[in-house]
Formats: C-alpha cells, sequence, structure tokens
C-alpha cells in the first residue's frame, strides 16, 4: 500500500499493538501528528513537557510490561527526552522515542532546531537509528520494537527526518527481524546450571539476591517457587520490591545503602550469592573489597557485561532469568534439603529480630514512615506505588508491603528527581483499575509539576503524596552526617500552595498536617477520581535508615538515629 | 590495581556511518584506553573492520570485549593473543640526507623510498608495532621533518 513516511509511523505502531503515545507535537514531527489526527489505532496523550512524555512512557512499560512509546519533535524536543532515555536506560525498560528531525538536506547546516540525536543518544538508548530512506523505515521500526524489547531490554531512539515522513512509497510492516549481528542468548549454558545446582546444593549459607531482572523477565513465580522448595533466604534490591511479596518469611528485605539490618548481614555472611537479574551495583555492595566476603557467586544474568562486570562470579550463567530458574528448579528438585540451611535462617531471624526495619513514631508530628505504612495498610496490594527520588523514596521501598511485581515503580539507576509523576500517569494509563500512588518530596514533586495540567485534562487520577520536610531531604541528610550540618541550598523553606497550585491546574489539594487529615483525604482523594496533591506535613529531620555510608561496608551501618537522640 | 596488559582488538562490524562513533565513544564514556584505531571496509561485503590496540588490566579487557558485543552493529569481536600485527608509517626526510643511507634503513625494516621530490625524501616501512618503534628511533639521525604512523592492523594467525 502507498502512503506517506508519517503514516507509515501510525501504521507499524498500531501493528505493534501500541494503545497509547505520549508526546509533544513540533516542527519537524507535524507531519506524524498530521497522521495521528487521523488514525484511532492509538490515543495521544500531550504531556507538557517531552521529559514527561518519556517518564509516562516508561511508567507504563513499567506497569504492563509492554514497550513504552513517545513521540518528541527535533532539537529541544528532543534534547528534553534525554533524561528520559536515560532513565529509561539505566534500568533497562523497553520503550522507543520517535523523534523529528530537520530534513536530510539540512542535516549537518545548524539547522532551525537542528540537534545530533543520534550522537546526543547514543550513551543513554540500547540502539537507536537515523532514517535515511523512506524504504528503510518500516524495517527500522520494526527492528527498534524488537531490540526494545529483547534480550536485556531498553529505550531505542528513531530519529526521522522531516521530508522522509512527507515522502510517498510502499508500506510493507515486516512479519519477523533478522539481525545478524544481534541474537540475545536466552538459554543459560546447560552445564553451567549444573554445576551451580550441585553449588546451592553444597551450600551452608545460601542467598537469593534478586534484582530488577526478575521483575523484567516475568519470573517472580519461578524464583519464589526455587526460594519455597529450598527455603532459601531471599534479599532484594531497590528494583525487584514486589517479587517474593512482603509478607513471605523467606524475604529479609531490601539490602544495600539503605537495607535493613538482616539483609546486609545475610549478604556479608552467606557463603553462595544466587544473584538473579541483577547487578552489583555500588548502592548494594558498599565498599567491594568487603562486600560478601565468604560468599562464591552464580550469577544468572541476560546481560553478560554484568557479569564479572564488579565482582569475580565462580558460576556465570548467561541467559533469561526465567528459564534458567525453571531448570534450576529442575535440577534442584528432590535432592534440595530444607533443612540443611535451618540454622542459617535462624540466625537471620535473629537478627530480623535484633534489629528489624522499624523507625520511632511520634504523636507531634507526621512521621514519612508513618504516611507509607498508612497507605500500604489501606490500599495494600490493590495499589500500584511510583515515586521520585530522595528520602521519600527509600521510606516507600522499605515500609510499603510490596505484594508482586510491577506493583513498585521507581527510577532505581539513574535517581531521576521528577520520575514520579509522568511514571505515576503512564502506570494508570496501562492499569486503569489500579489506584496509582506517587509518593514524592517537595523536591521532587516541582521538577514534573505541569503534568497537574495533562492528568486533569485526560481525567487521569493519579494521587501524589508530597512527603513534606521543607528540604532537600537526602542532601540534607548526607550534610548532617557528612558535612557538619551545613545546609548548602538544601532549605526548601520557601514554599508554593500545594493545595492552591493542584486547584489551578483542575485538581485537588490537601494540605495535612494530623494523620487523622492524612486518613480523610486519602479517603476523598481516591473517592474524587481527580488528580490529586496530598501536602502531608512531615518531620523536618527525620532520616532515612539504616544507612551504609557512600564507600562503607555493607555491615557497617548507622542503625539509630543520632539526630533524633541530640 | 590490577597489572595493565596490552591487548589488539578486532571488530566486525555493519559498515554504516555511525559504527565507528559507537565503537569510540563506547571507548571514550567507560574510561578505556585507545591506543591506536585503524578502520577500513571489508572488501566485497558490507562489513568494516576496526583494529583497536588497547590496554588494560584483565577485568577491563573482558569488559571492553563484552560492552563491543553489545552494541547492535558489532558482528564480531576478535581478541586472540596470537595476531600477525603490522603498522605502517611515512617518514619525510631533507634532500640533503643521504638517500641510499635512507634505503638501506627503510629496506632493512621491510620497507623502502616510497617518493623522492626536489627537496624531500619519503621513506616507508611496514613492520610489526615494536620494530616501527626501532626504525623510528633510528631515523633521528637522518633529522627527518615529519612522522606519520598509520595505526597498528592484525589478523589472526
Amino acid at each position: 500500500m502507498k502512503m506517506n513516511g508519517a503514516q507509515m509511523v501510525c501504521e507499524a505502531l498500531i501493528a505493534e499493538g501500541v494503545k497509547t503515545v505520549f508526546g509533544y507535537p513540533g516542527g519537524a514531527i507535524m507531519n506524524v501528528y498530521d497522521e495521528i489526527y487521523k488514525q484511532d489505532g492509538f490515543e495521544h496523550i500531550l504531556n507538557r513537557h517531552e521529559q514527561a512524555s518519556v517518564h509516562a512512557a516508561d511508567g507504563y512499560a513499567r506497569a504492563t510490561g509492554e514497550v513504552g512509546v513517545a513521540m518528541v519533535t527535533s532539537g529541544p524536543g528532543f534534547t528534553n527526552a534525554v533524561t528520559g532515555l536515560a532513565t529509561a536506560y539505566m534500568d533497562s525498560i523497553p520503550m522507543v522515542v520517535i523523534s523529528g528531525q530537520v530534513p536530510l538536506s539540512l542535516i549537518g547546516t545548524d539547522g532551525f532546531q537542528e540537534i545530533d540525536a543520534i550522537g546526543i543518544s547514543r550513551p543513554c538508548t540500547k540502539h537507536n537509528f537515523l532514517v535515511r530512506e523512506l524504504k528503510d523505515l518500516p524495517r527500522i521500526l520494526k527492528e527498534a520494537f524488537h531490540i526494545a524489547r529483547s534480550g536485556r531490554p531498553g529505550p531505542v531512539l528513531v530519529d526521522i527526518p522531516k521530508d522522509i515522513t512527507a515522502e510517498f512509497g510502499e508500506f510493507v510492516y515486516p512479519e519477523s527481524v533478522d539481525i545478524e549481528s544481534y541474537k540475545p542468548t536466552y538459554k543459560g549454558n546447560k552445564r553451567q546450571i549444573e554445576k551451580a545446582v550441585d553449588a546451592i546444593l553444597k551450600a551452608k549459607k545460601p542467598l537469593l539476591y534478586i534484582g530488577g531482572g526478575v521483575v523484567l523477565s516475568n519470573a517472580s513465580d519461578q524464583v519464589r517457587e526455587l526460594a519455597q522448595m529450598g527455603q532459601i533466604p531471599a534479599v532484594e534490591t531497590l528494583m525487584a520490591r514486589g517479587v517474593m511479596g512482603a509478607r513471605n518469611p523467606l524475604l529479609q528485605g531490601m539490602l544495600g545503602m539503605h537495607g535493613n539490618y538482616a539483609s546486609n548481614m545475610a549478604m556479608s555472611e552467606t557463603d553462595l550469592i544466587i544473584s538473579l537479574g541483577a547487578r552489583f551495583d555500588d548502592r548494594v555492595t558498599g565498599k567491594l573489597s568487603e562486600f560478601a566476603r565468604y560468599a562464591d557467586v552464580i550469577h544468572v544474568d541476560i546481560d553478560a557485561a554484568n557479569i564479572g562486570k564488579l565482582v569475580d562470579v565462580d558460576y556465570p550463567i548467561v541467559g533469561d532469568v526465567k528459564g534458567v530458574v525453571e531448570r534450576l528448579i529442575e535440577g534442584l528438585k528432590s535432592r534440595i534439603n530444607p533443612d540443611r540451611y535451618k540454622d542459617w535462617r535462624e540466625v537471620l531471624t535473629r537478627y530480623n529480630e535484633l534489629y528489624p526495619q522499624s523507625y520511632k513514631d511520634s504523636d507531634d508530628v507526621i512521621k514519612p514512615q508513618w504516611v507509607v505504612e498508612r497507605v500500604g495498610e489501606l490500599l495494600g496490594e490493590e495499589a500500584i506505588i511510583t515515586s521520585d527520588v530522595g528520602q521519600h523514596q527509600m521510606w516507600a521501598a522499605q515500609h510499603y508491603p510490596f505484594d508482586r511485581p510491577r506493583q513498585w515503580i521507581n527510577s532505581g539507576g539513574l535517581g531521576t528527581m521528577g520520575f514520579g509523576f509522568p511514571a505515576a500517569i503512564g502506570a494508570k494509563k496501562g492499569v486503569p483499575d489500579k489506584t496509582v500512588i506517587n509518593f514524592t518530596g517537595d523536591g521532587s514533586i516541582l521538577m514534573n509539576m505541569q503534568e497537574l495540567v495533562t492528568a486533569a485534562e485526560y481525567k487521569i487520577p493519579v494521587i501524589n503524596i508530597i512527603l513534606n520536610n521543607h528540604f532537600l531531604g537526602m542532601v540534607r541528610q548526607w550534610q548532617t552526617f557528612f558535612y557538619d550540618e551545613r545546609y548548602s541550598e538544601t532549605d526548601l523553606t520557601y514554599q508554593p500552595n500545594y493545595k492552591a497550585l493542584a486547584e489551578a491546574c483542575g485538581g485537588i489539594g490537601y494540605d495535612v498536617t494530623t494523620k487523622e487529615e492524612f486518613d480523610a483525604a486519602l479517603k476523598d482523594a481516591i473517592e474524587q477520581d481527580r488528580v490529586a496533591f496530598i501536602n502531608v506535613a512531615v518531620n523536618r529531620f527525620e532520616n532515612v535508615l539504616p544507612m551504609v555510608p557512600a564507600g562503607g561496608a555493607l555491615y557497617n551501618m548507622i542503625l539509630s538515629d543520632q539526630q533524633e537522640e541530640k | 590495581m590490577a597489572k595493565a596488559a596490552r591487548r589488539v582488538i578486532s571488530i566486525l562490524v555493519e559498515n554504516e556511518s555511525s559504527v565507528l562513533s559507537r565503537v569510540s565513544g563506547l571507548f571514550a564514556g567507560r574510561g578505556y584506553n585507545i591506543e591506536t584505531l585503524t578502520v577500513a571496509p571489508i572488501p566485497n561485503t558490507n562489513r568494516s573492520r576496526i583494529t583497536i590496540v588497547t590496554q588494560g588490566s584483565e577485568r577491563v579487557l573482558e569488559q571492553i570485549t563484552k560492552q563491543l558485543h553489545k552494541l547492535i552493529p558489532v558482528y564480531k569481536v576478535i581478541e586472540h593473543e596470537e595476531m600477525v600485527e603490522k603498522e605502517m608509517v611515512l617518514v619525510k626526510f631533507p634532500i640533503e640526507e643521504s638517500l641510499a643511507d635512507i634505503q638501506a634503513l627503510c629496506e632493512a625494516y621491510n620497507g623502502g623510498i616510497a617518493n623522492v621530490g626536489k627537496e624531500m625524501i619519503i621513506g616507508m616501512v611496514a613492520d610489526a608495532p615494536d620494530r616501527v618503534k626501532h626504525f623510528i628511533e633510528a631515523t633521528r639521525r637522518y633529522n627527518p621533518l615529519e612522522t606519520v604512523r598509520g595505526g597498528v592492523v592484525a589478523m589472526e594467525r
């Protein structure tokens, strides 16, 4: 069928099953927007900033497991999208971003709104394409989706010059993809898996170290089964919250810089790490030379480059974690004896009793941890939780009872403030029957607050709970601990009127200073079914604890709050 | 810090405009060292060969290979230690120097005189990288005006 390049883009999106595109028009992408106007195969959401479009596509992808799609124009449209690409890249989120580009004849001439999108996005995309000929466009779009969702997923940029979207040509969307130089390894090596089985049978203190790859691979059921059959204790990274389920007695908690005592001690004392889709990030390991000194390492990862990057690995297994865990279960079945690890489990139980994940509640002021717990009590598994970046993110990760994968959506690798609200919008579009809560701070929320307008216009009722301490809290915490309380540029005493701000944009706002007010506000916000800001005044100097100081050994945690005792 | 080893890596890539920047950008972005880099199309294919001489610890060299593999247009990364390596060098000398001496020197290093003009002599040598280094040292006594090295090309034994 003959059509122009812009129509081809729309047809390809429809062929890929895309239901929602997040984007923002502009000169170089206008041809495509003209075709979007004419079609009804997918919905387009107009965010009020390109960064938010990409985060929304990202949140959609994380909540649904489908490829998120965003569309932006050239130049500033694209550069605004870069933070979103980098955020998705660091967390391996499948996404396709389509950007307009100046016409081919203008490329390299510093044309209006021209920027080298391929050059800029190279280090923060899994792959990118500049379309130079119309005949390549269908194949490139097909490959973009394939690359985004296969292997270790990631964002792919397709940069399309304006004359290409105007040009007419024959459209045949390829049925399949064959990229000779790109063949991800899914099936783990059989002998390596057998060796790993033997290592698990021989270990005395094995530990499942569960990362975001388990979520991406939809392998949560398999991982739970593996843990269950061997009664093997488990720790989750920030990206893996929900995989084991909060009530699972084998789950010790989250490990790392703000991990709980038992998790970090488990990692420090284990004799066999079974790493599943995790990448030994510095926020997880602390000081590398002191990390898990007594442990052999089984490392299952679909990305070979993650294996041996930071930690020496005894049993490397390159492959998709789901299939590999299935085969580990097969190998261990009827051979593994859960009693073998009984002493080990008891040690960890004692650690958990000694220093449980806890906080000191107060009658005078709302504690941020209480807010998270309370939302957990009221909504539990029913809600999808997104977060921005900072203290509130850690409190949410520590205290919310996540029961399933894809329930917890946050920017783990890049740590992007401003991620939470647009990601919540994307998640709600993807999973409309869940309540979507964004835990945010008075710093982060302002970084994409224009999305109030988007959420109000499209009636996307996400609830932003601002844990407001009038500080850039996480930086303030470091200043308290490591910079002699010099609060350089972190004091946010000057505040907007959040309630009025939400209402000015068509949402609903609440100012909350007591627990009763919070309950009432949350209940009302859910009933109102509108985008909401719940501005909660919380204890100003609350710290996220435990804390492993940057570069310190994982077992050296700050456990008590010296600031509070002062 | 683990000891840094030198390594020659051959990368077979799709012959497309952005591929060199993907490879060199990977090295720059991840802080890997490039000593020399050569690139040319492979005859009768749509592929190119990039040859890079790099150095780093075992862990870094392993990462370089794995990260290169991850680039979509990369077909193959060859990093066998047993490579036949050659490098080309051109050296320009003033016409006053002895043509016979320079020719003898170049021939000693598998080369010869490439060009003689009114005011200069250009000698050319293609040899193993350490022999090229010796050759360049030896040219000093003939007051070389300019030296251009070509970077290493290599082939598996």
